[in-house]
């Protein structure tokens, strides 16, 4: 992988140190660096070409800032652009406000994850409160209906009973007067998977779309998408008349450049991401956080989000109460990686975190990897609760059992129990330091922003 | 909304319907405000992607017309043309060097010789490492197929089982894929499409279980072929990547040898991120052929020639219809010649 694009551009322009103004000669090279990080990260070359030029009229002749290095400046000129170019502070939020049953349809190619995506809109919905149907009207992939229906069972919400020798349009028709009829107030149509070549399908989908007369035709994209997806969005839109695009499997480490190609042949909002495959991993889209992804940036807010997701409040505050009493021990330590381990894998929660992206190449094997905060867990779980509670009354043989039980060696286990009174002595001196601000702060609210 | 449609836009405008003059001059004019250009934006460049799609070897025509020499110039935007084509970084920096070498040889004369040392260079990455899939090596033989969440691995099996059923083997299916909503009975229907038997638990058992039950099965029943399908993961996430290892653990255990093919599928539409995939799942899988399927759309797969070629693996097949039968063996010339088009 590539490192972030401001660390490129700093090196680019050390040796334009102490020139004020940025010229056409001296931000070549940067630009070009910006086109091949766009260009990496799958955004549509006509795109990039586009937004490089537009980019570039604004940083020839501007004032090299005071505060920021050129290499900073020119990032965030490509930052604002991006930002702006997603539709960053406009309105993205859903559009239901039209006469129950309100229709939305979801369409997309193959596999990008409609039916997915139909689950877990319905219980965001659900949880604002709607009263969601779902209809599937996929009648050609195998156990499509079975699969959306599964969810509905999982979700306690009703799916429209449709069979696979119906045809489409009929399903829908049916589904809509049905929910009409029995007080569902939005209803959520899964449609097939289809290539925006395929004339019948697309005729297909445009009946459909006459039928129901969605509200809301949000065009599924799989995030991974390459150049293509200017093409196919291209496509999807011209048939239909698109409102909104949902972006999927965002979890992985695709950049999602692919958004900014949909973006900008369609000029519709992205209004929400799908981080997950449990059905309440949908969020809504946040322009900025997408542009500091593809640039590298790191992306804080998800991080920190995510942190406050999966940490119980409870024991956070339970731990606080701990700490301040310095009864830090190694049962609060398990608990405290298994929250983190919930968040995912350390890899991807350190590319979150600015500049973190190279420190890792350097750290490579430094850091505790996956597998080592595997066998710490392991070592803590072959500890008795009165060891957990006071690791200072574990003496040789008990190191030796420990050791045995966790499968790992007397030697690992000493060095958990040097670390960890090592850690425990540094929470002390925080406290003495006086523990207002910082163990507050990461305990109950993570970090102030 | 859009009042102002100066400067930038205009000239992307121009740009965009044709006339590529990539200076900025004349265009001195201040960028107006985004919030209050955008639809106008917007709509040109939409007119200017969806008029022409552009196709690679398009791209490459106008830019070697009438050149009479090839110089570095023409070498970097055919640089820029090849990552654009998905093919990735690393393999278009390779190829590139390859052609300035070529060049400096005085090879490479005129715009056309530029396209075919290319097409060339294209095809020997991908014709080293052809080969299709020998399943008499062993029985029962065991190919283990994954891949990313909606790459088309059940379907993809459900045209192999066909495949392999046609030419008179015997196939067991099993289930691996006890995650998602409804995968068995996916897999369950193309199993008898294809007249092949059905290993399946419950949703949401444990997969290496399943195995461990369609490995039993397999030896009981002497098929030829066993075909495992799995959940689709993300390569990032750890513990889906284990469980995983687990299931090709109990493979192995259970028949000496097996997995003896396992397919990592890839979808065509895939940009840079199937470098990323590959690379994981080989670490996780020990991956050992390549299925590039949704060919049948307007993607060309180019991601596949930076795969085949960073990772040395053999594309083994290609999936081009939802058809039972649009399942076909890889054939390299065909496909650059389709890459080109």
């Amino acid at each position: 992988m590539f490192d972030s694009l401001s660390d490129k551009l700093d090196l680019l322009f050390k040796k334009l140190r102490g020139q004020g103004v940025m010229t056409e000669d001296n931000i070549k090279d940067a630009l070009r660096e910006v086109r091949m990080v766009l260009l990496e990260a799958d955004v549509n070359f006509k795109v990039v070409k586009d937004f490089v030029e537009r980019v570039r009229e604004r940083a020839i002749g501007s004032q090299v800032l005071q505060s920021l290095s050129p290499g900073q400046q020119v990032i965030k000129i490509v930052h604002e652009e991006l930002v702006a170019l997603m539709g960053g502070g406009e309105d993205n939020s859903l559009d239901l406000a039209a006469k129950p049953p309100v229709a939305i349809m979801m369409v997309g190619l193959q596999g990008a994850g409609k039916t997915t995506t139909c689950g877990k809109l319905a219980k965001f919905l659900k949880g604002q409160r709607r009263r969601p149907l779902l209809v599937p009207a996929d009648v050609y992939r195998p156990a499509a209906i079975e699969q959306l229906k599964t969810l509905g069972r999982q979700l306690s919400l009703e799916v429209f009973d449709a069979r696979a020798d119906q045809d489409p349009v009929d399903i829908c028709r049916e589904a809509l007067r049905y929910a009409g009829l029995s007080g569902f107030d939005t209803v959520i149509f899964d449609t097939a998977g289809r290539h925006q070549i395929d004339d019948f399908l697309m005729n297909e989908l445009a009946r459909i779309k006459e039928v129901v007369e969605p509200r809301e035709i949000l065009f599924v994209a799989d995030a991974m998408t390459g150049q293509e997806a200017v093409n196919v969005a291209a496509g999807f839109n011209e048939r239909l008349d698109i409102t909104g695009v949902v972006l999927t499997k965002l979890d992985g480490d695709a950049k999602g450049g692919a958004a900014l190609s949909i973006r900008a042949v369609t000029g519709r909002p992205v209004k929400f991401v799908g981080l997950g495959e449990k059905l309440d991993a949908l969020e809504v889209f946040y322009a900025d956080r997408l542009v500091s992804r593809i640039l590298g940036m790191g992306d804080v807010l998800t991080l920190v989000e995510k942190a406050q997701s999966v940490f119980d409040e409870k024991e956070a505050v339970r731990l606080q109460q701990k700490l301040k009493k310095s009864q830090f021990d190694l049962e609060d330590f398990r608990s405290q990686l298994q929250q983190i381990k919930k968040m995912g894998s350390l890899e991807s929660l350190m590319g979150m975190i600015p500049g973190m992206g190279k420190a890792m190449k350097q750290l490579q094997g430094a850091q505790p990897s996956e597998k080592e905060l595997k066998r710490i867990e392991a070592i803590i779980d072959s500890m008795t609760r009165d060891e957990r509670a006071d690791h200072s009354i574990i003496n040789g043989s008990r190191r030796l059992r420990i050791a045995k039980g966790s499968g790992t060696t007397v030697q690992e286990v000493n060095q958990l129990l040097k670390r960890f009174s090592e850690a425990q002595r540094v929470m002390k001196q925080l406290q003495k330091l006086g523990p207002k601000g910082l163990m507050k702060g990461m305990g109950r609210k993570m970090l102030p922003f | 909304m859009s009042v102002e449609k100066k400067g930038f836009f205009k000239g992307l405008m121009d740009k965009l319907s044709g006339a590529e003059a990539p200076t900025a001059s004349g265009e001195s004019q201040p960028a107006p405000p985004p919030g209050e250009t955008k639809p106008g934006f917007f709509e040109r460049l939409k007119q200017g992607l969806s008029k022409t799609h552009e196709s690679l070897i398009g791209r490459i025509d106008t830019l070697v017309l009438g050149k009479k020499e090839i110089d570095a110039d023409t070498l970097e935007e055919l640089e820029e043309i090849l990552i654009t084509a998905d093919i990735g970084v690393q393999t278009t920096v390779e190829l590139i060097r390859t052609l300035e070498q070529r060049m400096k040889r005085k090879e490479l004369q005129d715009g056309d010789a530029l396209k075919a040392a290319l097409k060339e260079e294209i095809l020997a990455r991908l014709s080293r490492h052809a080969a299709p899939l020998d399943t008499d090596t062993a029985s029962p033989y065991v190919i283990m197929v994954i891949g990313v969440n909606g790459v088309g691995k059940t379907t993809t099996i459900g045209k192999l089982a066909s495949r392999f059923t046609t030419a008179g083997k015997k196939v067991l299916l099993v289930a691996g894929d006890t995650f998602r909503a409804a995968a068995a009975e996916q897999l369950e229907i193309w199993g008898k499409r294809a007249d092949a038997d059905v290993v399946r638990h419950q949703e949401g058992a444990d997969p290496s279980a399943v195995v461990f039950d369609g490995c039993r099965a397999a030896v009981a029943r002497k098929s030829d072929i066993l075909i495992i399908d799995t959940a689709g993961r993300l390569h990032t996430k750890v513990n889906l990547m284990e469980e995983m290892k687990k299931v090709r653990r109990v493979l192995g255990r259970e028949i000496p040898g097996a997995p003896h093919e396992t397919l990592l599928v890839l979808d065509a539409a895939t940009g840079q991120n199937a470098i990323s995939q590959t690379r994981l799942f080989k670490e996780a899988a020990e991956v050992s052929g390549l299925v590039l399927t949704k060919l049948d759309g307007t993607a060309k797969g180019g991601i596949i020639v930076a795969v085949s070629n960073e990772f040395d693996l053999p594309v083994r097949y290609i999936g081009v219809g939802e058809g039972v039968d649009d399942l076909r063996e890889f054939e390299p010339t065909q496909f650059v010649e389709a890459l080109f088009q």
